[in-house]
């Protein structure tokens, strides 16, 4: 069956989005992401989508899906390496990722998933 | 203005949608789009074909390429024989849904195209034509 794998690195998943997606696997992306957040305590989660040459509103919305549940399980998403094209179309389409945190690449975004931990961390 | 090239695919199940992505994508390098405008009309593709298939039960795509003096592009026309749309300009709003949707697909689809046309009918079907040009 086709997944999509995603890894454990410390106390964060990361998964790399390689294939065009159809809705399912994205449906399936989303659910396994959570329950992988339950099963491993991870703290964060970084999606790359720079394989991804579009990203429309059902992309959009699991996106936005995956940033919310994980925020209910007391971790956080970050998005890297969006293309160009696609931010410039997502803007246009009015797809607003509302409370997805975005970094350029997988090193900036691991530094600001570090940040965001330590953050929470202080103000408990 | 010329019809260069034509072709007909199905949009009758989820890998079809990733099929329409894969063929506009094909067509839009094909008539010399830069990659900003195939991005854009590719992912009006995908929303206008997930329509068709999730509202309109199914239906097909035609893919033509035309030429207009020096200027080329690119024109979708997705049909189904669906339920059809009541009320269109509601459905033309953005954050209006039936499903379970954002309700972006058609009036971020007329967004991302230079052309966009819908005609529907209650009980026999929808036609949504797109078009962007080079």
């Amino acid at each position: 069956m086709e997944q999509i794998p995603i890894m454990k690195i410390g106390d964060c998943l990361l998964v790399s989005i390689q294939v065009d997606m159809h809705d399912r696997l994205a449906m399936a992306l989303q659910d396994e992401l959570t329950g992988k957040v339950v099963e491993t305590r991870a703290r964060g989660v970084m999606i790359d989508i720079s394989a991804l040459e579009i990203v429309d509103s059902f992309i959009g919305r699991m996106l936005n899906n995956i940033a919310a549940m994980t925020r209910v399980l007391d971790a956080v998403t970050v998005v890297v390496g969006m293309r160009p094209a696609v931010a410039i179309t997502l803007v246009e389409l009015g797809l607003q990722l509302t409370g997805v945190k975005t970094a350029l690449n997988v090193d900036s975004g691991l530094a600001l998933i570090r940040r965001l931990i330590d953050d929470e961390e202080q103000a408990d | 203005m010329n019809i260069e090239k034509s072709t007909t695919m199905p949009v009758k199940a989820a890998e079809d949608v990733v099929r329409v992505r894969q063929a506009v994508r094909v067509q839009a390098v094909d008539a010399g789009f830069s990659l900003v405008d195939q991005t854009k009309l590719v992912t009006a593709a995908s929303e206008i074909a997930r329509n068709t298939l999730e509202y309109g039960g199914g239906g097909d795509l035609l893919i033509e390429t035309l030429r207009d003096g020096v200027r080329r592009g690119l024109r979708l026309t997705f049909t189904d024989q669906g339920p059809g749309i009541a009320d269109i300009p509601r459905a033309m709003t953005d954050g209006y849904t039936s499903g379970g949707g954002l309700g972006l697909g058609l009036s971020g689809a007329k967004r991302l195209s230079n052309e966009f046309d819908i005609q529907s009918t209650p009980g026999k079907g929808t036609r949504v034509m797109l078009g962007r040009w080079r």
